[in-house]
């Protein structure tokens, strides 16, 4: 009893090593997303002017099918990187792309796609403070979001879509839920 | 103490301009329940900061939030309800004071047991030493030493 | 040239260390002396060869030369000279470079005044610092180099965060590793013992200088971290339970017992597996800061480079030292004797009941600053730990600790009077309550926050302890004409205590009153405007652009008035770096006893306003002051001569029958 007191430290050390251990395989700074499984918000959002749409994007128009919502702005490096393949996604047909431009001048959001290329199906404006981003749980953009048929969220990526990302991990998912 | 450790020498800091968290033109006019919000920004941690509150930050999301908690409170909301509408979309995480729960009971009763353990040790600690120190505890008396000391005391009664 | 002798010096050292680590120890086995004796030169050649490896960086950075990687990437020719030697440790390679620098310069130090160490005990140490150094080298020369060399050299190099080009922030760091690193003597001292399997009140003497003196270093470098962040961060914030804030917290937390155990070994030859485990614990949890800060495990404010293959290395070197010494522990420690006697009502008993408050605040830091870690990898979810809990958990068990520390030092060893001290605490203990009540009543009872006038309280109660303490050892009131005679032959490690203990005091105050009752306004202001901040009206006189050396700011200059007369200008900046392009504010401070006046310029608005933030922050300065007595105290006492480094063993070990 008496030795097993000063084995303590060390007991508790090795527990510690092995949380250590553990965490470095861990990101310390990747946050999961609540709204999984949670309907998408309520949101009616203004229309990109100059792309000539009557109306921006409505949480009715992520029902009935499975679809892809986007979180982009002008003033977004990283979006840069992803969008040449959603362009590419958007010519398969696979699945319709809808985008948020976020926290940004609506003139600029649409200058950003007539250079880099337009994969949006339907693109919503939601200026600052970003009132639909927040009700999505956005923390930067890129962010896209998986909703399925019924208009629940599925699935969050977090960053740029590369095409390895999106052949392994979305694509299966979405082929999933449209199977439902 | 912020930037301060060794670390903090050690990088790219993210953070660009100091200080200009709050700022006027977000700010309630009614100054009680301006401090509410300063309050409630206290507890919100930003999210793309590194370990700021969302009243610390000069990051855009945090503005937001800010701005956001701002108008919850203007439409009569509490700041439960108010916590409550941020904890709904970033989850448990943005809280800085974690919520007394299953998975925190450690951290919040943590140190209470462990003080409690440590004085259940102190006590033993004093226990083992009044019960001689680690000596050997003496040999019981004899009959006859016994009747002795009975004799003695009784003599020194009297 | 220069940098490739740097690089070889480092190899060298290695090499030397290597031998330190594993001859004296086989000598100190066999009772080869001549083996044992290789630990002084060794140690010698080592700190020579790495500290011709830190002459080699600092040069490279004194004189600009960006073909070394390092420099390009954190130095600049237009940088003030202040900052490009300050910028050696002011990134990661570098700062372990200056750890390993320190470490032998510790080592070289055992060597240099430890000479009336006994033989055995002296090489055993020194072997266990070489084998940190194995460990710290290594860790440079596989996955750190500073040495490394770019090509072809940029023309200049990439800048230094313009928010750490500050005095204070350049002294900040090398402090902190004194501390850290101190502490590694404590620890060898520790494991040498262990080895030897003895500890005696002379074990106790010869730690406690080496002790005090990493204590002393680690509180500047916490206190002079504080100070800087609460100038330069621009809203008067100086601590906020970052990670790596905690990182340099728990050692001191564990530094402060180990401090005071040490006292009750020396004195009284009791608590000395407690005093082993602690002189552990104060080095392992810098070992853990150095883990956490350099492997990316928790997020911080403090943005690091962070390397998994390092992180790996870290948690290696810690499992060998921590896990290793905890494990030597828990063999040789349970055969330590039992020293002197003493009841729970007593000056040791009460050190260890400090000693245990403080090791449960020690412990409630570390649970909250690795919590997220835990609940992550248990898969609880994602959770933050930020100042609210810590102040709600930490603080609480902190206030019987401060209650304790009033009564401590008037308790006779072995068993104390508890009545008959608080018998002497009676008019303090009024005073503290009624120092409770004034402030309840001065900030309007509940329209301040409720523990204010408990904070008041345990600062009176401390403070004025303390001085009826002196009071009592010098005699003031029972034979007042002999007073001053007897204070000036007080040893001088009471001075220390007295010192330290009414430093915390008040250091107390400057916390509750400048957490409870800062003042704050931010506005926007037009040139000419005026704010009231408490007792003062602040206006706007004018904003212009100044030129600096790698900067160009914006100075605003504030008239300040009291009673309708001007009492000061206070001229805040905010400055545009140029290399690396970054904007940073610099406050205007006005300090007093009081309270400060903070002001912070701001962005001007299309109005041509200016937004401003105007504070005042009442007993901040306070807050400095204490930390200035504790250091103080520290070295009052280190100047003690039952502490000094080169006396005679003899005369120590006799010292402490005398004072026992």
């Amino acid at each position: 009893m008496r030795s097993g007191l000063y084995m303590l430290p060390v007991l508790v050390f090795g527990v510690l090593a092995l949380f250590f251990l553990k965490g470095l395989g861990l990101n310390p700074r990747e946050i999961p997303s609540v709204l999984i499984d949670r309907p998408v918000p309520e949101m009616t959002l203004a229309p990109l002017p100059g792309r000539g749409d009557s109306r921006g994007l409505d949480t009715a128009d992520l029902k009935g099918r499975v679809s892809v919502v986007n979180i982009y702005g002008s003033w977004c490096i990283a979006c840069v990187q992803e969008h040449p393949y959603l362009v590419e996604i958007k010519k398969s047909g696979t699945v319709p792309i809808m985008g948020i431009d976020w926290r940004d001048d609506p003139v600029m959001g649409y200058a950003w796609l007539k250079k880099h290329g337009d994969p949006y199906e339907r693109v919503g404006v939601d200026p600052p403070p970003g009132r639909t981003a927040v009700d999505f749980g956005v923390t930067g953009a890129p962010e896209s979001f998986i909703v399925d048929k019924a208009g629940i969220i599925r699935y969050k990526h977090i960053g740029p879509i590369t095409p390895d990302i999106w052949t392994r991990t979305l694509l299966p998912i979405i082929r999933e839920l449209e199977k439902k | 103490m912020r930037y301060s450790l060794l670390a903090s020498l050690v990088l790219v800091l993210a953070v660009t301009s100091p200080a200009l968290a709050v700022n006027p033109d977000e700010m309630l006019k009614d100054p009680a329940q301006e401090a509410r919000a300063r309050e409630l920004g206290k507890d919100l941690r930003c999210l793309v900061c590194q370990n700021q509150s969302i009243d610390d930050s000069d990051a855009d999301l945090a503005k937001d939030l800010r701005i956001i908690v701002r108008e919850r409170i203007s439409a009569g909301d509490t700041d439960q309800q108010v916590k409550t509408f941020v904890v709904d979309r970033y989850g448990d995480y943005v809280l800085l004071k974690p919520p007394f729960k299953a998975s925190t009971l450690v951290l919040w009763l943590g140190p209470f047991a462990l003080f409690g353990g440590a004085v259940a040790l102190f006590a033993r600690f004093y226990r083992r030493r009044k019960a001689g120190a680690g000596l050997p505890a003496p040999a019981p008396l004899s009959p006859e030493e016994q009747r002795r000391l009975d004799s003695l005391l009784k003599e020194s009664r009297q | 040239m220069i940098a490739e002798i740097g690089h070889f010096a480092l190899v060298l050292a290695l090499c030397v260390a290597l031998v330190q680590a594993i001859v004296p120890l086989v000598g100190a086995r066999r009772g080869v002396d001549s083996w044992m004796a290789v630990s002084g030169p060794a140690s010698t050649m080592q700190f020579l060869f790495i500290a011709i490896a830190f002459g080699a960086l600092m040069n490279a950075y004194v004189t600009s030369d960006f073909s070394v990687m390092n420099v390009a990437q954190n130095s600049h020719t237009e940088k003030p000279m202040l900052y490009k030697v300050a910028g050696v440790w002011g990134n990661h390679e570098g700062s372990l470079l200056l750890w390993v620098t320190i470490l032998s310069l510790f080592g070289f130090a055992v060597t240099l005044f430890g000479r009336n160490l006994p033989p055995g005990l002296r090489s055993r140490a020194l072997a266990v610092q070489a084998m940190i150094s194995v460990g710290f080298l290594l860790f440079i020369l596989l996955t750190s180099n500073p040495f490394a060399r770019i090509e072809p050299p940029p023309i200049d190099g990439s800048g230094l965060n313009p928010i750490l080009q500050d005095p204070g922030l350049a002294f900040h760091p090398p402090f902190l590793y004194l501390g850290y690193v101190g502490f590694s003597m404590a620890y060898s001292f520790a494991i040498a013992a262990l080895l030897e399997g003895r500890v005696d009140p002379a074990w106790a003497r010869w730690v406690r200088p080496w002790t005090l003196a990493a204590w002393i270093f680690l509180t500047c470098g916490i206190v002079l971290g504080s100070w800087w962040a609460y100038y330069t961060l621009g809203w008067g914030g100086w601590w906020y339970w970052d990670p790596v804030e905690n990182a340099s917290f728990m050692p001191w937390l564990a530094g402060t017992a180990l401090l005071h155990s040490a006292v009750v070994v020396e004195k009284r030859d009791a608590l000395k597996s407690w005093t082993i485990l602690l002189a552990i614990v104060a080095f392992g949890f810098s070992l853990l800061g150095t883990f956490l800060v350099r492997s990316g495990v928790l997020t911080s404010v403090h943005a690091f480079a962070t390397d998994p293959k390092r992180g790996v290395f870290v948690l290696g070197l810690l499992v060998l030292a921590v896990g290793g010494s905890f494990s030597l522990y828990a063999v040789r420690a349970p055969a330590m004797k039992m020293g002197g006697l003493f009841a729970p009502i007593s000056r040791e008993g009460s050190l260890l009941f400090n000693n245990v408050l403080m090791a449960t605040g020690a412990a409630t830091v570390l649970l909250g600053t690795l919590y997220p870690l835990f609940a992550d990898a248990l898969n609880l979810g994602k959770v933050s730990v930020g100042p609210p809990f810590f102040n709600a958990v930490f603080l609480p068990l902190m206030a019987p600790m401060v209650v304790v520390m009033a009564v401590a030092p008037m308790m006779a060893w072995k068993r104390g009077d508890l009545a008959g001290v608080l018998g002497r605490l009676k008019v303090v203990a009024a005073l503290a309550l009624a120092a409770a009540a004034l402030v309840w009543f001065l900030q309007g009872g509940s329209a301040g926050p409720w523990w204010t006038a408990g904070g008041f309280a345990l600062a009176v109660w401390l403070g004025l302890g303390t001085l009826v303490d002196l009071g009592g050892r010098i005699g003031l009131l029972r034979d007042p004409g002999r007073a001053l005679g007897r204070a000036l032959r007080l040893p001088r490690s009471s001075w220390g205590m007295v010192s330290a203990h009414f430093g915390l005091a008040v250091f107390i105050v400057g916390l509750t009153a400048s957490s409870a009752w800062t003042i704050e306004k931010i506005q926007t202001q037009a040139i000419g405007e005026t704010v009231q901040v408490g007792d003062y009206a602040v206006t706007l006189k004018a904003v212009e652009t100044v030129p600096g050396p790698n900067y160009t700011a914006a100075r605003a200059t504030f008239d300040i008035a009291r009673d309708g007369q001007s009492v000061a200008l206070m001229q805040p900046e905010k400055r545009q770096y140029r290399m690396p392009p970054r904007p940073t504010t610099t406050a205007a401070i006005r300090s007093g006893i009081a309270g400060d006046l903070y002001v912070v310029i701001g962005d001007e608005d299309i109005k041509g306003g200016f937004v401003t933030r105007l504070y005042y922050k009442p007993c901040v300065l306070w807050l400095w002051a204490g930390g200035a007595l504790l250091v103080l105290g520290g070295l009052i006492s280190l100047a003690d001569r039952r502490h000094r480094i080169g006396a005679p063993a003899r005369a120590r070990v006799a010292g402490v029958g005398a004072k026992a």
